[in-house]
């Protein structure tokens, strides 16, 4: 680091100790995200680093990667060639993936049209009470998970969902449509109405002008939109807990239970496995938004 | 073309069809008005029949009280009739009760099954939150009111027990000659009650419906309650505390650098809870990596040292494997793992308000003689409070509610509202406890919402 002639020896240490403290909590962020990787590929049974997982060896000055296997992969995907008759190899985990893949697809697909629909409404400024709706609208969010989950299990029991995937869809969809309402608003924000005038007065349809001028200007909102919807509801467990049943476990409730009773590191696979998931979706965001910009005209700094 | 800013006769202006302009706007305003209406309702009906709908079930049980008087109707109208309440009532209020729970024993469901039995025991149920004892006081007095006299050649069997029977039921069951049982009945009479809310702030009512303290080995959700504010308040103080620097650094450094150190804030706020739970759950444990690091790093020294003023002292600055840290399973590793899971709700708004701050500002205060320190605290914070206020109710709004986290890593004393609201509901199955303790967690968010809205407007609420 190059300091200007001026700087006193104490902005040197303050810098210093401001660049060494922001380290800290970025670390603070990310290394428990990153200790999961390596653990999720021990041979051993424990949830901890154990002595036979260290790669080099200052004795015999070599590395060694006994202790590291895809054993917990296996068990993961249900594959149990190599079982030992220590861990008992279940589907569960497979069926969890599909639960939640199901489950996040149509709730994404549903929250996505009605929170469009929803922002398409709500730009209208003369709207009454457009506020409010807007208020009501992004509640969901707001709500504790817990007050949503307890309520929907009564109601829900009225309308004989509690137990079924619709249940879980209706459920997740309503957690979803924030978001797309959210995102959606702010790509409306930077909409020019003229536009549209201009379709018209060039003899367009509403519904045509609609679709060849306002969704693809729209459409970067409404994908991240639907990113937030799908990974909410992927990562979901307490509505799961309270209006699904055991017919509906997702992978999220099948985490949960191992983490409350035999917590084993399949947990470690299934997390590494949604932490690179979860990398692909933030570059797909960036990539969208940086489209978002170029869309606009502005291209970053 | 004709000119279209025509006049008629009144000197209004016309457009080209005619019609005075005023009314041509107005009528494509409510046109546009209608357009936003039709495509709001579906997602606002939705949104209204399956959120708040729910919603609104959970906060009506809160105060529902009718099922314990479908039960007890003739006990409630005599309770009416008794005068003096320090006194045992007269012979009709127990004639009552056994015609009650007679009646109740009786009803069946339209396919002809009984649920009588079923009823007399959440009664009992609901009567024990009013005073304890009530379920199997009651329960035991059904078997014997119900009980008929199988030798009897009538056609309806009578029943074993008849008027009078108030020395019967006492002599069946002590507890019948307590007026306080007799007493709690005022607070069940009614068909809408406010005793879950009372019981769920640690009061409750006294034999005159008057609102009273619970006995001190009875209040539970009073420490719960603090703690609950104990810990968001924590967590949001803590955000704050590490959010600020870095949402500085990131705004400060040119946009190529922050948009990679972003990363590491997006990253946590777009993996799964459960996955950072996990992650938290090895750094923390007993053998986990950050008391392992602890044990291998910290300098290890035993022994007599001889100290100038001291003396020969006997100095343990070993970090061994005895003085591993609990740091998860408790109130600390609650706030440790929440204070991680929220700090990007906290970095983010503040960073965004930063990035519009003209870094010109600080530069022109110092030439104006202003300390770098003195820039920053009397120009560049001030400008930053809106951020500020927004990340810390968003962080409090999100830590209040939280369940998920408390429950796997909060053991014992780290369990928040939330936790209870879910106790209440799977385990003890006192409904009307957990929907009163989710309505005033909820009136406490709401205002919090509301708050957010006056002070930042949800349209500037920004992810990502």
């Amino acid at each position: 680091m190059k300091f200007p002639s001026y700087t006193t020896p104490r902005e040197k240490l303050w810098f210093y100790f401001y660049r060494t403290f922001c380290g800290l909590v970025l670390f603070f962020l990310v290394a428990p995200l990153i200790v999961v990787i390596p653990l999720s590929f021990t041979n051993s049974v424990f949830l901890q680093f154990v002595p036979e997982m260290k790669i080099f060896s200052f004795d015999t000055w070599s590395f060694n990667f006994d202790g590291y296997g895809i054993r917990w992969y296996k068990e993961l995907l249900g594959i149990c060639s190599d079982n030992t008759g220590t861990t008992v190899c279940t589907d569960r985990w497979m069926i969890g993936i599909k639960n939640s893949a199901l489950i996040a697809v149509f709730a994404t697909f549903f929250a996505s049209v009605l929170g469009t629909l929803a922002a398409l409404g709500l730009s209208n400024r003369h709207m009454p009470f457009n506020r409010l709706i807007m208020a009501l609208m992004i509640s969901p969010m707001i709500v504790p998970l817990i007050i949503t989950a307890a309520g929907m299990f009564f109601f829900f029991a009225k309308l004989n969902l509690v137990s079924t995937l619709p249940g879980l869809i209706i459920a997740h969809t309503i957690l979803g449509i924030p978001f797309v309402v959210i995102t959606v608003t702010a790509s409306l924000a930077g909409f020019d109405n003229n536009l549209l005038r201009a379709g018209a007065t060039l003899g367009g349809s509403p519904l045509r002008n609609f679709f060849k001028i306002q969704a693809p200007l729209i459409a970067p909102g409404v994908i991240s939109g639907a990113l937030f919807a799908f990974i909410t509801s992927f990562d979901e467990v307490v509505i799961v807990l309270f209006v699904g049943g055991p017919e509906q476990y997702t992978l999220p409730r099948q985490m949960w239970s191992g983490i409350r009773n035999e917590i084993s590191p399949t947990i470690l696979a299934a997390a590494t496995i949604l932490v690179v998931f979860s990398i692909l979706l933030l570059t797909t965001l960036e990539m969208l938004r940086r489209r978002a910009e170029k869309i606009r005209g502005i291209t970053p700094q | 073309m004709s000119d279209t800013r025509t006049l008629d006769a009144k000197g209004q202006l016309l457009t080209n069809d005619g019609v005075p302009l005023k009314e041509s706007l107005r009528k494509s305003l409510r046109r546009t008005k209608i357009r936003s209406f039709l495509l709001l309702l579906a997602p606002l009906l939705f949104l209204l029949i399956m959120f708040v709908g729910p919603i609104g079930s959970l906060l009506s049980r809160s105060v529902d009280d009718m099922e314990i008087n479908r039960v007890l109707p003739e006990t409630f109208a005599q309770y009416e009739l008794w005068e003096d309440k320090s006194i045992l009532p007269s012979e009709e209020m127990f004639a009552a009760v056994v015609n009650d729970i007679r009646a109740t024993h009786k009803l069946e469901d339209s396919e002809g099954n009984n649920i009588g039995k079923n009823l007399l025991g959440k009664a009992g149920t609901r009567m024990t939150y009013e005073y304890s004892g009530w379920r199997s006081l009651l329960l035991k007095t059904v078997k014997s009111a119900t009980k008929v006299n199988k030798r009897s050649k009538e056609e309806v069997k009578p029943y074993t027990w008849e008027a009078p029977y108030k020395e019967k039921m006492i002599k069946r069951d002590k507890r019948w000659g307590k007026v306080e049982f007799w007493q709690s009945l005022g607070a069940m009479k009614d068909p809408y009650t406010i005793g879950y809310y009372l019981n769920a702030v640690d009061l409750r009512f006294d034999a005159n419906k008057n609102v009273i303290q619970k006995p001190e080995h009875l209040k539970i959700y009073k420490t719960i309650w603090m703690r609950t504010l104990q810990v968001s308040l924590m967590v949001t103080i803590f955000c704050l505390i590490l959010a600020y620097p870095v949402s500085y650094l990131l705004a400060t450094l040119p946009m190529r650098t922050s948009n990679l150190l972003m990363i590491c804030v997006l990253m946590p706020f777009w993996t799964s809870l459960l996955v950072r739970i996990v992650a938290w759950m090895i750094m923390l444990q007993q053998n986990g990596v950050v008391n392992d690091t602890l044990v291998g790093i910290l300098p290890c020294f035993e022994g007599m040292v001889n100290l100038p003023f001291f003396g020969e002292k006997n100095i343990d600055l070993c970090f061994s494997d005895e003085d591993r840290i609990p740091m998860m399973y408790n109130f600390t590793g609650t706030i440790i793992v929440m204070t991680q899971v929220l700090l990007p709700f906290m970095i983010l708004p503040i960073y965004s308000v930063m990035r519009g701050i003209p870094p010109s500002y600080m530069k022109a205060a110092q030439n104006l003689g202003a300390t770098p320190t003195r820039a920053f605290v009397r120009v560049y914070m001030p400008q930053s409070i809106p951020g500020i206020g927004a990340g810390c109710i968003l962080v409090f709004i999100v830590a209040i509610g939280y369940y998920i986290t408390p429950e796997l890593v909060g053991g014992k004393d780290g369990l928040m509202i939330g936790n209870f609201v879910a106790r209440e509901m799977q385990k003890t199955l006192n409904w009307g406890l957990a929907a009163a303790m989710g309505a005033i967690l909820l009136a406490a968010v709401l205002i919090l919402y509301w708050a957010y809205d006056r002070l930042i407007g949800i349209d500037n609420l920004k992810m990502g």
